[in-house]
């Protein structure tokens, strides 16, 4: 029978309409204010601390709407924002260290469809405001940082092959020359350092000098110094985010030097900028043992020395020399001891590290070693009573505070090289929180940013409704145009059309792909473009009846010709789409994205549900004419 | 409705010289401004810091522009954006000052100058102010900020005019091997002359060339290609089936007969594309008016441009034998 749809297509666009429209579902429900609270320096949060922070909501009398726990963190939802704040003054001020307290918006929809896995549609920063930074790592400063280590590591290693050079020095092209009194000594030198230090390349001598020796870093120890300074940089500048409050911040690396930073509803960008900008850093400190430390505490503190403290509070004398710092710790891990039992944290260290190491725990065993956090921060104060101080607005006050806090102090056992551990920790815990603190303690090398986009939340509303206001107007627009061009047969297309959307946006939340305001461009430019395979069907069919052909032959006809021509020409637009989804930057994306979604779901309803519905209305029986 | 009730039967092709000194016309002004008076690239390209700040009450950009002189800012652009509560202003890459940093320094100078500074502001919000001893909200709110490094800006550049050629030769490649090589050249003269168009209307009018507009050519290019393809099929489909006919009168027959559906896409793209112009807000403007502008010369260039353009690299019904064979499987006509 002509013209008859098949009951596998119709299950076909069943199995693919009805999951569609419960994707989309989600975005029908506005969100409320709640509360993100997560671990802070990437801790997880269990069941232990929702019941605290539980117990706390409980205690200040604050009610909430839900609780929930998941791998973002712990999400509650209050009925308004007012709520929102009190409960977070509470629990920033009630709960232990250990979290990380936002404000955010929680979707407001059932939790049956999250459990599905049916989310709104997640949105770029143009559209709910807050700040995009893009960092640029300075990989010369890094790079002449490691060379500056490696000279001095230069001095010492012919020192101690008692090789008196004339002079050593470093260029602007990353180059080191070493000058030496006579040949003899040249050739020495060359074979010391080929034993000593594996991490510099000798190079080819130009002007055929014979007491000179040109340095420079290996390609491998570049790369990898690179890597890390990357890599540290990234963990160092998620623990600031953290620190921001910011409820789903992004911290990427984008390329292979750069760092790509989103912070939704930010509104302080200078704050942000200085938190992100700002210096923590770890240092390797001898422990004074000559002095005693009740003298010092009792006020005489001997030159060269200062009293710090641990984070409880205890203190100790340290010996100010700074023997190696943070960025000279290349990985940090946390593990049990196989022989004790113990908790442990396993250090290892760059070439250079385990050298001034080598040399200085060879010479101090039996001594102790302490590892000094310097950060600087803002914290709440208090008042008398242990509530949040105010000021005259009613507003919190903060101060900043500079920390430093010694994190261990550990009796060096044995002559320690490129890889030690720390033993003595108290807990898994605080193994896992040192190695944490040890990995991303500082930044590497430092960062500049090189682009923000900042969007006021005024403008994100106001991007939101213009935005939704042109995908209406524009589909009504269409809509309109189409029934009176094509009457039935266009009324069938605007049901296309309409399905069309539904899918666009379902497909979105699918994928929780950003939506931009560009994003929104390309859907309403679909909403145009998206008949194009109608017009092209319908315009056949009218052609074929034009030239005789019975109504059910020229329908077959129209959407058997006109299929090849869609499919070319679709085709095209999507290369064009996928190129500009390659290049694109991030609000660029959302358009190439929604753009290809749009041209992908366009073709399914435009023609195969189109052709259902008009199978439905006209196919299998006698038709005289057609409402076309 | 039809507009079209009949097949039409323009002699298209016979108008080609006409198009052709048309669209020579174009592209010499086209090239001409742009290799003297080039584009004005945004901040994007150029690298530079945008702000844009939304009064509580109506601003004169003279008065802004003064209070920033004062505080030492010198250079910078300040206009109306939209409303006449609405200002934009716009600064150089300065070597002198850390560039992030700009952005803030220039909304704290504006804020000072109303004797406000920003405080806690709750997310998603308006922006809360102390303003002299009490907090309210700011009568300077920061709508956007807008910072792009030099370094940035050149990448950004060289990656746009890649792209372009990167889209054109992936279309070239697939119009060759689903045509031929006649029609992919036809259709790639057409984009070019679509793309050096659209960008010779902006640097004529100087119109701001952004990241949102160089997005809109791509998508012109797209669009364009669309229409192109469409007209290309049906010319394929009528060597196969008209046995007699010069090429020229094949390809006229062909445009005809796509020209409703010519039409009718581009009218159904150009109402969203106006109503986008009309309701879509200020930052959506340049996008519009590049869609709008290539959505035109992209219908014109498809009947106008590709298949004059196929023709004069002499198309003959030969030349579709070989695509013959395989179109046949592919198409089964009743």
């Amino acid at each position: 029978m002509r013209n008859h749809t098949p009951w596998w297509k119709w299950l076909i666009i069943a199995a693919v309409i009805l999951p569609g429209a419960l994707y989309a579902l989600p975005n029908l429900f506005g969100d409320s204010p709640g509360i993100q609270l997560r671990g802070a320096r990437g801790g997880d949060l269990g069941t232990q601390q929702l019941a605290e922070v539980q117990r706390v909501l409980d205690e200040s009398k604050i009610q909430y709407d839900s609780l929930s726990l998941d791998e973002q963190g712990i999400r509650v939802r209050f009925p308004s924002t007012d709520v929102q704040l009190q409960a977070r003054d509470q629990l920033e001020l009630r709960l232990p260290s250990g979290y990380t307290i936002a404000l955010t918006l929680i979707p407001a929809a059932p939790s049956w469809l999250s459990q599905v896995g049916a989310l709104p549609m997640y949105l770029g920063l143009d559209l709910r405001g807050g700040v995009h930074f893009l960092l640029e790592v300075d990989m010369a400063s890094a790079q002449s940082r490691a060379e500056e280590r490696y000279v001095s590591d230069l001095r010492s290693t012919l020192r101690e092959a008692k090789l008196r050079y004339k002079d050593i020095s470093r260029d602007a092209n990353g180059q080191i020359a070493v000058t030496l009194r006579d040949s003899g000594e040249r050739d020495a030198a060359v074979k010391v350092i080929r034993q000593e230090i594996p991490g510099l390349d000798i190079r080819p001598q130009k002007d055929g000098s014979t007491v000179d020796i040109r340095l420079a870093l290996v390609q491998a120890e570049l790369d990898q110094l690179f890597k890390f300074a990357l890599e540290q940089n990234i963990t160092a500048l998620r623990n600031r985010v953290d620190e921001l409050g910011v409820a789903e911040p992004v911290v990427q690396q984008q390329g292979d030097r750069r760092i790509v930073i989103q912070l939704p509803g930010v509104q302080d960008t200078a704050r942000a900028k200085r938190i992100l900008g700002r210096t923590a850093t770890l240092e390797m400190m001898m422990v004074d043992e000559e002095h005693s430390l009740e003298a010092a505490l009792g006020g005489k503190v001997p030159t060269g020395s200062k009293i710090y403290r641990f984070r409880d509070e205890r203190p100790i004398l340290l010996e100010k020399r700074v023997i190696y710092s943070g960025e000279n710790i290349v990985d940090a891990a946390a593990s049990i001891d196989t022989q004790s039992g113990g908790p442990i944290v396993s250090i290892t260290l760059d070439a250079i590290g385990a050298r001034i190491n080598q040399s200085i725990t060879g010479k101090n065993i039996g001594k102790r070693m302490a590892v000094l956090y310097i950060e600087n921060r803002s914290v709440i104060q208090t008042d008398a009573q242990g509530q949040p101080a105010r000021d005259e607005q009613g507003k919190v006050k903060r101060t900043k505070q500079r920390i430093e806090e010694v994190i261990t102090a550990p009796v060096i056992r044995d002559q320690l090289g490129k890889r030690f551990q720390i033993q003595g920790l108290d807990s898994v815990v605080e193994a896992r929180d040192l190695a944490l603190m040890l990995r991303a303690g500082s930044l590497a090398a430092p960062v500049e940013i090189i682009e923000e986009r900042t969007v006021g939340p005024s403008l994100g509303q106001a991007n939101i409704t213009e935005g939704f206001r042109s995908v209406v107007i524009g589909f009504v627009l269409v809509l309109v145009f189409m029934a009176f061009y094509y009457r039935v047969f266009g009324l069938v297309a605007n049901v296309a059309l309409a399905l069309n959307l539904v899918l666009i946006v379902s497909v979105l939340s699918l994928l929780q792909a950003t939506l931009t305001l560009p994003g929104v461009a390309g859907i309403v430019l679909t909403v145009g473009m998206a008949v194009d395979a109608n017009v092209l069907i319908f315009e056949r069919i009218r052609e074929e009846i034009r030239n005789g052909s019975t109504p059910q032959a020229s329908i077959f006809t129209g959407y058997e010709r006109a299929f090849t021509t869609i499919i070319d020409a679709n085709v095209t637009t999507l290369i064009a789409a996928i190129v500009l989804f390659n290049f694109g930057t991030g609000p660029i994306k959302g358009f190439a994205i929604t753009l290809s979604i749009g041209i992908i779901t366009s073709m399914f309803t435009a023609i195969l549900v189109t052709r259902a519905l008009i199978n439905f209305f006209y196919g299998g029986k006698r038709v005289n004419s057609l409402s076309i | 409705m039809e507009l079209f009730k009949k097949t039409t039967n323009v002699d298209f092709l016979g108008k080609r010289r006409l198009a052709l000194a048309c669209s020579a016309m174009l592209l010499v002004i086209s090239i001409a401004s742009l290799s003297i008076r080039g584009l004005n690239f945004g901040i994007d390209f150029t690298g530079g810091t945008l702000v844009e700040l939304a009064y509580s009450d109506a601003v004169n950009p003279t008065e802004v522009r003064g209070v920033l002189a004062d505080a030492g800012i010198t250079d910078a652009v300040v206009q109306y954006f939209g409303t006449s509560r609405d200002i934009m202003i716009r600064l150089p890459v300065d070597a002198t000052r850390a560039s992030a940093d700009q952005s803030s320094e220039v909304i704290t100078i504006l804020r000072d100058a109303r004797n406000e500074t920003l405080t806690d502001s709750p997310e998603g919000g308006i922006q809360r102010c102390l303003i002299s001893g009490s907090v309210g909200d700011c009568h300077v709110q920061m709508r956007r900020v807008e910072f792009v490094g030099p370094q940035v800006g050149d990448e950004l550049t060289e990656k746009g005019g890649l792209a372009m050629l990167y889209a054109l030769i992936g279309i070239l490649i697939y119009v060759a091997f689903r045509f031929e090589w006649r029609f992919a050249v036809g259709s790639v003269l057409a984009l070019v002359h679509d793309v050096l168009i659209t960008l010779g209307v902006f640097s004529v009018l100087a119109f701001e060339f952004s990241l949102p507009v160089l997005a809109a050519v791509l998508a012109v290019i797209g669009y364009s290609l669309n229409d192109t393809i469409v007209v290309f099929d049906r010319i394929r489909d009528n060597f196969r089936k008209m046995r007699k006919g010069l090429p020229s009168e094949i390809m006229n027959r062909s445009i005809n007969q796509t020209l409703p559906r010519t039409v009718l896409t581009s009218v159904t793209t150009l109402l969203v594309v106006l109503t986008l112009l009309l309701v879509g807000g200020e930052i959506m403007k340049g996008f519009a008016i590049a869609l709008l502008i290539g959505i035109v010369i992209g219908t014109y260039s498809s009947i106008f441009v590709a298949s004059p353009s196929v023709l004069m690299l002499g198309i003959s019904r030969e030349d579709m034998l070989p695509v013959v064979k395989e179109a046949v499987e592919g198409d089964s006509a009743p």
